[in-house]
């Protein structure tokens, strides 16, 4: 089974996402912040993180900066899910190491396809 | 006898080849040397002249003297400018000096030096005559012009002198520099001058006579006794008057006069000496000459030459060594007389006249050891020329003259330099033409009224011409213009010469003005006490000219040494670089100087102006520069007191551009939040819907879960776009405040019932405390909408069950202040700061954000601002957070 983490501070949002990947098979860890997506991704070791950027205390980018220095988690496979839609900010997104740039509001049944072809 | 007079003059040789040889001595450099030489004023007539005068009219011999004495304070501060401009710009004459400070003019240069040679050569013929005259009674030969020029004496005597100046005065082509050779023998000479007749004086008054007292005793039993002591009423008043003016000028303006003070001035500091020492050697010179008057008025019956009384009295009592001593006395005077005038005349002639009229182009083609023997070769005829004409004209006219009206002739003619040379020192307006003119009128009035009627009287032997005027008119006799009658020729003649002189120059100097070179120049000389920074580069020039050029002009007249020195010293002066090509005026100004002293000032502009291309500069932007001179100050005021409100708006600039910029940036920067707030619901909304979509297998209370969440998010859309519409309508001052007079205790009331609901199911308790009854104007759903905001939030960070939110309000002078406080956690020191700001969310908020949109207290602080109110946020306050807004009543 695949681990997944979903990291965002708006809970509808996070039940939603939570509902889809359970269905499909996921193993679903919520955090809210980014510290706690720290502490859960070092602790569980998940296949793929979706990453919300605008988040109170750590935000996105230096989640996934932390992230990519952790060496455990070099395998792991970021997506970055924002509602940052201006060119400058997906390129800079994708430069900093995200595997995938996902503008909100999103379809979830691309979002599923997306994470399926990354992970395949 | 002769052979006295060779020794003599071997002596002069002698005195001034040791002076030449130790020039650097300081027997030569000193204070003395300066002041004795400017004895040279007191020629033969003074030695002689001022006998025969008071012998028959008294003191007025004195005058003469007095114009001198008069001028001598003013020196100080007359003399010494002459002295520093003429320093400056190697001005070796009056010539040069009067047409440098009219624009180098080459015609007024030639004009000054005509005029010049005009007065001086009769005055020169004199001394000549006196010399002879004198010899000849000391030889008792009664042949004196003898029918060969060959057999007299006097040419011999000429020669000699013409000699003597050609090899002394032209050692050096640049004629500003000094002759300490000549000065030397002419301090000499008038030593020894004074003293031999001092001597003769003493030996007439003590050893002929019983003292003065006995002189005067036996003087005044003589017929015109009385009418040769005093004054002659009003018009003899006038005489003195005129004569003191007269010699008063003849100080400053006579050539040989000008060359001893200012060229042959070695430091400024001599005049300080000469200003008390020089009246004191005039008042020597005078002491004895009415007791020789007296003595010889009473010793001769009047068949002999007055002049001669202090020869004769010796002769008389045959006391030949005193008649020698007197004779060589006499006789010095006129070698230094002679000498000075015809160095000064020669060198006029040579730099005003001939050169710039003629040999011009020769020495643009010469090579520089070629023309130094020119220029010598030039003045060295011009001395010859000058004692020559000076001989010939004793020999065919001067038989008739005394000395002393052929002295005031040349005085008067001489005072026509005045009125361009004084008023052009201090008056910047006066110009060429002026000059020109007013020399010209003055010197035909001179001629009408004194020269003619002389000249006539001599040739036709009748006074019709005198005593009738030209063609019989009688305001023009010649000395009684306009019948003007009362004066004494010489008076009159200077009078109407001096007065329409003047009125022309003034005249012509209001009507026209003269062009760049002359306003420039009249700068430079009347504001002579800033002259540093005026000299070089005050000259006004623009055009083009090629350094090589000039270098190539300055190498034929100073030779490659001295020019290579000059421009060292000029570029290092003006930090110019050695491969500067172009020139710039400072050096065509610095070029010209260094050539006026070989060739005169008028001759060196036009040798540069043949190198350099020069464009004419308008009248307008001359104007343009002297005035900006003068206004500098002014205008640099200006600029600054500009440059700073430049500076200052320049500031102003860039605090709004940066204000701008920093608006932009939140304007920006609000977009995106706007953007991010509104795309969270609706992210949440369509991931909801695409769930229930496909949710066919989804439990019910999911659904409604789901559906529940679609709900939340749409109000929260919906409100989120009521804020920011709400937002904007205050921000933009849209909104219409509908202000009544409300009572605020009131309106504090139905807000907290608006939330009561709330409160009660979070069990904060919401005390209201009830003061006096407060009234206040506002618009009262704005009040509400502020106080609903602030009781949400404290509510929103109250802790259930034991939090207690207060509320009060008071009234503070002409305000009513209303407190919203609760015991929550309070609000980080971190953030209180920005808790106004738009969208603006504490990061430490646990509860994710239920209600708000961010924008409520911005909405809150807007609503007030527009009450002119104030909102703000107690920091002092620990126990939770406080809020306090303000309105006025």
């Amino acid at each position: 089974m695949k681990k997944i983490l979903i990291v965002d501070d708006e809970p509808n949002i996070v039940m939603s996402l939570e509902y889809t990947f359970k269905k499909k098979n996921f193993e679903v860890y919520i955090a809210r912040d980014g510290g706690e997506a720290l502490q859960i991704a070092e602790d569980k070791i998940p296949d793929i993180v979706l990453l919300d950027i605008m988040m109170p205390n750590v935000d996105g980018y230096e989640t996934l900066k932390q992230i990519k220095n952790n060496k455990n988690l070099k395998n792991t496979k970021i997506v970055f899910l924002s509602a940052k839609n201006k060119a400058a900010d997906i390129e800079k997104g994708l430069e900093m190491g995200a595997d995938k740039y996902l503008t909100k509001p999103f379809s979830v049944k691309k979002l599923v396809s997306e994470i399926n072809e990354l992970l395949s | 006898m002769i052979s006295i007079i060779i020794v003599y003059l071997a002596l002069l040789f002698l005195i001034a080849f040791w002076a030449e040889k130790n020039s650097k001595s300081k027997w030569v450099n000193n204070p003395y040397i300066y002041v004795l030489s400017l004895a040279v004023y007191c020629s033969a007539w003074t030695y002689y002249g001022s006998v025969g005068i008071a012998s028959q009219s008294g003191i007025s011999f004195l005058t003469i003297y007095l114009g001198p004495v008069i001028s001598l304070p003013l020196w100080i501060l007359v003399m010494r400018k002459i002295i520093r401009i003429s320093k400056q710009h190697k001005i070796s004459s009056i010539a040069d000096f009067i047409s440098l400070r009219y624009g180098n003019n080459r015609f007024l240069g030639a004009l000054v030096t005509v005029i010049c040679v005009f007065a001086i050569v009769p005055y020169i013929s004199l001394q000549l005559k006196a010399i002879s005259e004198t010899f000849e009674i000391i030889t008792d030969e009664t042949s004196y012009v003898s029918t060969s020029i060959l057999d007299d004496s006097t040419f011999y005597i000429a020669v000699l002198l013409a000699i003597f100046v050609a090899f002394f005065g032209t050692q050096a082509t640049d004629a500003s520099q000094r002759r300490k050779g000549i000065m030397t023998t002419v301090a000499v000479e008038s030593i020894l001058k004074l003293a031999f007749f001092l001597i003769a004086g003493v030996y007439v008054t003590f050893f002929l006579f019983d003292g003065t007292s006995d002189i005067y005793q036996k003087a005044s039993q003589l017929d015109n006794f009385k009418q040769i002591t005093s004054f002659n009423g009003v018009e003899s008043g006038f005489n003195w008057m005129f004569t003191i003016l007269l010699s008063f000028f003849a100080i400053f303006l006579l050539p040989r006069q000008f060359h001893v003070a200012v060229v042959e001035n070695d430091r400024e500091r001599y005049l300080k000496k000469a200003i008390w020492m020089f009246p004191l050697y005039l008042l020597l010179f005078n002491v004895f000459v009415i007791f020789i008057a007296w003595g010889g008025n009473l010793s001769f019956d009047g068949t002999v030459n007055q002049d001669y009384y202090i020869l004769l009295l010796p002769l008389q009592n045959n006391n030949l060594v005193l008649a020698m001593l007197v004779f060589l006395g006499g006789f010095s005077a006129v070698i230094s007389m002679v000498v000075v005038s015809t160095l000064a005349l020669s060198t006029m002639v040579s730099n005003n006249l001939i050169i710039p009229y003629g040999f011009l182009d020769k020495f643009i083609q010469g090579n520089p050891q070629k023309n130094t023997n020119y220029i010598k070769n030039i003045r060295r005829i011009s001395i010859f020329s000058l004692i020559i004409v000076a001989y010939f004209f004793y020999v065919n006219f001067s038989y008739e003259l005394s000395l002393y009206s052929i002295g005031l002739i040349s005085f008067a003619i001489i005072a026509q330099l005045a009125p361009s040379f004084f008023i052009g020192l201090f008056w910047n307006r006066g110009s060429a033409k002026a000059a020109k003119t007013g020399m010209i009128v003055g010197v035909l009035v001179v001629v009408y009224t004194l020269i003619l009627p002389f000249v006539v009287n001599v040739l036709r032997e009748n006074n019709s011409f005198i005593e009738q005027g030209v063609f019989g008119i009688e305001l023009l006799k010649p000395y009684a213009i306009l019948g003007v009658d009362f004066l004494s020729p010489e008076a009159h003649s200077f009078f109407w010469s001096m007065f329409l002189n003047t009125m022309s120059f003034l005249t012509i100097s209001l009507l026209s003005k003269g062009n760049y070179r002359e306003r420039n120049y009249a700068e430079m000389f009347i504001n002579s006490s800033n002259y540093a920074n005026l000299q070089d580069s005050a000259f006004v020039w623009k055009g083009e000219a090629y350094v090589s050029d000039i270098r190539n002009m300055l190498n034929r007249f100073l030779g490659e040494k001295r020019t290579e020195r000059a421009l060292h010293l000029f570029n290092i002066k003006y930090g110019i670089s050695k491969e500067e090509e172009m020139a710039d005026a400072r050096l065509i100004n610095f070029s010209e100087k260094l050539l006026t002293g070989s060739i005169g000032s008028a001759s060196a502009r036009i040798l540069i102006a043949s190198v350099a291309k020069e464009e004419p500069v308008s009248l307008l932007e001359v104007l343009k520069i002297l005035e900006e001179s003068k206004e500098t100050i002014a205008i640099n005021k200006a600029l600054k007191e500009k440059s700073e409100e430049l500076t200052r708006l320049a500031e102003q600039l860039r605090a709004a551009n940066t204000e701008l910029l920093e608006q932009d940036r939140i304007k920006d920067e609000f977009l995106d939040t706007i953007a991010h707030e509104l795309k969270t619901p609706i992210t949440s909304i369509k991931a909801a819907s695409e769930i229930l979509t496909d949710g066919d297998d989804m439990p019910l209370e999911l659904k409604t879960k789901f559906l529940d969440n679609i709900v939340s998010d749409s109000d929260r859309l919906a409100r989120l776009i009521h804020n920011i519409l709400d937002l904007e309508k205050l921000s933009s001052g849209r909104d219409q405040l509908e202000i009544k007079t409300n009572q605020i205790d009131k309106t504090i009331d139905k807000a907290i019932n608006g939330i009561s609901q709330i409160a009660n199911n979070k069990k904060v308790a919401i005390i209201h405390q009830n003061g006096k009854e407060l009234f206040a104007n506002y618009d009262e759903d704005r009040m509400l909408q502020v106080l609903t905001n602030l009781l949400s939030n404290a509510l929103k960070f109250s802790e259930p069950e034991i939090g207690t939110i207060t509320v009060l309000a008071h009234q503070k002078k002409e305000i009513v202040e209303v407190v919203v406080e609760d015991n929550g956690k309070g609000i980080p020191a971190e953030d209180i700061n920005y808790i106004f700001d738009k969208f603006y969310q504490s990061k430490h908020q646990n509860i994710k954000k239920p209600m708000g949109s961010g924008l409520g207290l911005a909405i809150s602080k807007k609503i007030i601002e527009n009450h002119k109110g104030k909102i703000w946020v107690d920091k002092k306050y620990k126990k939770g957070a406080r809020f306090l807004f303000t309105i006025p009543k």
